[in-house]
């Protein structure tokens, strides 16, 4: 349902099916709702079964990536003695995504229930689950729940009487976006800064603790039960264009929209769809001037760009974005776009993590440059300087942070240069940074 | 070095809250891995991580005062002063900024008597800081106020807002 809005006929409500009923977040109301089944059903099952089920579904990562999971999961090695872990990364921190916040605060069981089955599936006997520190409502619920898992005999040594062991731990994290980075928060959970590991090696040969480990998204684990009691075929069908993007995909639109909220759609419908019908479109006599389809770290869009994009991981490559973390952010032709660009090099100034000297000079030195056009300070040569600098920001890096920085700033001059060459030659006024 | 010095560190893991961190021990393969636990068990104690926190974790755990101050500075969300009764982060990222959150954070400002971004209202009631993305975007402008997400936030109802946290 498009929490906080009664669900929407052009909805497919699967994991967003039981937003907003209190009863779904204790345990015998998720039983209630079928809750439960797939991990009985999986622990009936091998490892491979588990993970070809996966595979066969085509479920991708939601957490932005999009990689195929069921092949992440076969990444991990077989009898080689060690402990596997798997991660759930709860750090959801790309602006414009709320959407796995949703899923821990309605369904908190739902996730318990695709981490234990997870571990099944990579023979991990440990699930540590992390979640941004400023989650504070969504983590009391969660470690009630996961309290509750255990006293009903789902988790721990003796998971549903099987003799087979899952623990879930709730790690909190303490702000730092960078978290959200895999390797940063393995560091972060083994108690260490959160800086970005070099890779390889890989976490399936080498990550949490050095021990083999997966990580995957809440959304991409919540949805694993509902694919193992419905199966991957009906997964599969859930499809309206591309057959690589298949599933249902929860979508969190935000800025100027009159129904802000969390849609939950099958793969491929149209984005005017989204915007325009579920959301509401925009406010009276607004018109919509840019769309980030994918949280703020993926290329702006412009009016025209959104024109017959399907919301597919392919579809919006194809029309210049990409679909990221599904956190959608709707600007009418009220934005400022140098303002808005100025405050995403800003989020990665101050969210990065500093190792690397591209992206802590070069995000920091965007921001300067930046504000600078703002106050009507900007030199004609600014420009092709903060191209410049995103070239020298873009796969330099441990991470992508720096990248990140980097599309907003390109993908916003692309299609808005007008609005910084007024600010350079003075057409507009200047404005000043912050509060 | 922290300029807030306490006089003498009172400890923290004695008692019930000693029990909680040793009931993490099981939980996580090194000793390490409770570092972000346990000054998080400091914070909920007094409010702050003070110098004598950062020691006495490092104690606990077995690393170095240096490395835990190290840890301690990484993160946004341990305080490593004290600050007021109740702490408001006021998200100004775009997709609330679009919506008009540097309007709350000046509202918050000059109805908490905070006055400044960082700094303690006179009376010791608020501290307001601005932060990036809280992960609410849909429903702007989000504070927390303490560990309560509050929603819809606008520069016309934060006074009445504020008459919750006395």
């Amino acid at each position: 349902m498009g929490y906080p809005y009664p669900s929407h006929p052009k909805e497919t409500p699967v994991l967003s099916k039981h937003f907003g009923e209190v009863e779904a977040r204790t345990f015998d109301g998720w039983v209630a709702r079928g809750g439960y089944e797939a991990l009985k059903k999986a622990l009936a099952m091998t490892p491979e079964e588990i993970v070809a089920e996966v595979k066969a579904s085509g479920l991708r990562g939601r957490g932005g990536a999009g990689f195929p999971t069921g092949m992440k999961w076969s990444f991990m090695p077989k009898d080689d003695g060690k402990p596997h872990y798997l991660c759930c990364n709860a750090d959801e921190s790309e602006p414009g995504t709320f959407k796995d916040r949703e899923i821990i605060r309605w369904t908190p069981h739902a996730l318990i229930e695709g981490c234990a089955i997870g571990c099944l599936g990579i023979r991990a006997e440990t699930c540590y689950i992390y979640i941004r520190g400023e989650f504070t409502e969504p983590w009391h619920i969660l470690v009630a729940a996961v309290a509750e898992a255990y006293a009903k005999g789902a988790l721990g040594e003796n998971a549903f009487g099987s003799g087979r062991r899952i623990d879930i731990v709730v790690h909190r994290g303490a702000g730092a976006y960078i978290c959200g980075e895999e390797t940063a928060l393995m560091n972060s959970i083994e108690g260490r800064r959160g800086n970005p590991r070099v890779k390889p090696p890989f976490p399936a040969v080498a990550g949490l603790f050095g021990m083999p480990t997966t990580i995957n998204n809440v959304e991409t684990l919540a949805a694993v039960p509902v694919i193992l009691t419905r199966g991957s075929a009906w997964y599969a069908g859930l499809s309206l264009s591309s057959p690589k993007s298949t599933g249902s995909k929860l979508f969190s639109v935000c800025g100027h929209v009159q129904r802000p909220g969390t849609y939950e759609i099958t793969m491929g419908l149209p984005m005017r769809e989204l915007i325009y019908d579920m959301c509401g479109g925009m406010l009276p006599g607004r018109t919509l001037k840019a769309v980030i389809p994918g949280g703020s770290s993926v290329p702006i869009m412009n009016a025209a760009d959104i024109e017959d994009c399907p919301m597919d991981y392919e579809g919006i490559v194809a029309h210049g974005s990409m679909l990221g973390s599904g956190g959608m952010i709707v600007m009418d032709d009220t934005t400022d776009m140098v303002y808005q660009v100025m405050r995403l090099a800003r989020f990665y100034a101050d969210e990065s993590c500093a190792q690397c000297t591209n992206c802590r000079e070069g995000t920091a030195w965007t921001t300067k440059i930046l504000e600078r056009i703002l106050a009507g300070e900007g030199k004609p040569t600014d420009l092709d300087l903060l191209l410049s600098l995103a070239d020298n920001m873009t796969g330099k890096t441990i991470c992508v942070l720096s990248d990140s920085c980097a599309v907003p700033v390109v993908s916003g001059l692309q299609k808005f240069r007008g609005e910084f060459e007024a600010y350079l030659s003075g057409a507009t006024a200047p404005v000043t940074a912050g509060v | 070095m922290s300029s807030h010095a306490e006089t003498v560190h009172d400890p923290v893991f004695v008692g019930d809250t000693l029990a909680k961190l040793e009931a993490l021990y099981p939980k996580y393969p090194t000793k390490m891995a409770l570092l972000l636990p346990a000054l998080w068990m400091v914070q909920e104690a007094r409010g702050w991580v003070s110098e004598g926190g950062v020691i006495e974790v490092g104690e606990k755990l077995g690393l170095t005062p240096a490395y835990v101050r190290g840890v301690v500075s990484f993160y946004t969300m341990y305080h490593t002063h004290p600050v007021g009764r109740h702490f408001i982060q006021v998200c100004t990222t775009s997709p609330c900024n679009i919506c008009g959150a540097e309007d709350v954070v000046k509202s918050l400002l000059r109805h908490t008597g905070c006055g400044e971004l960082g700094a303690t209202s006179p009376d010791g009631r608020f501290t307001v800081v601005e932060v990036e993305c809280l992960g609410a975007c849909g429903f702007a402008t989000p504070i927390l106020v303490d560990d309560d997400t509050v929603e819809s936030v606008t520069p016309e109802n934060v006074p009445t807002i504020l008459a919750r946290y006395p």
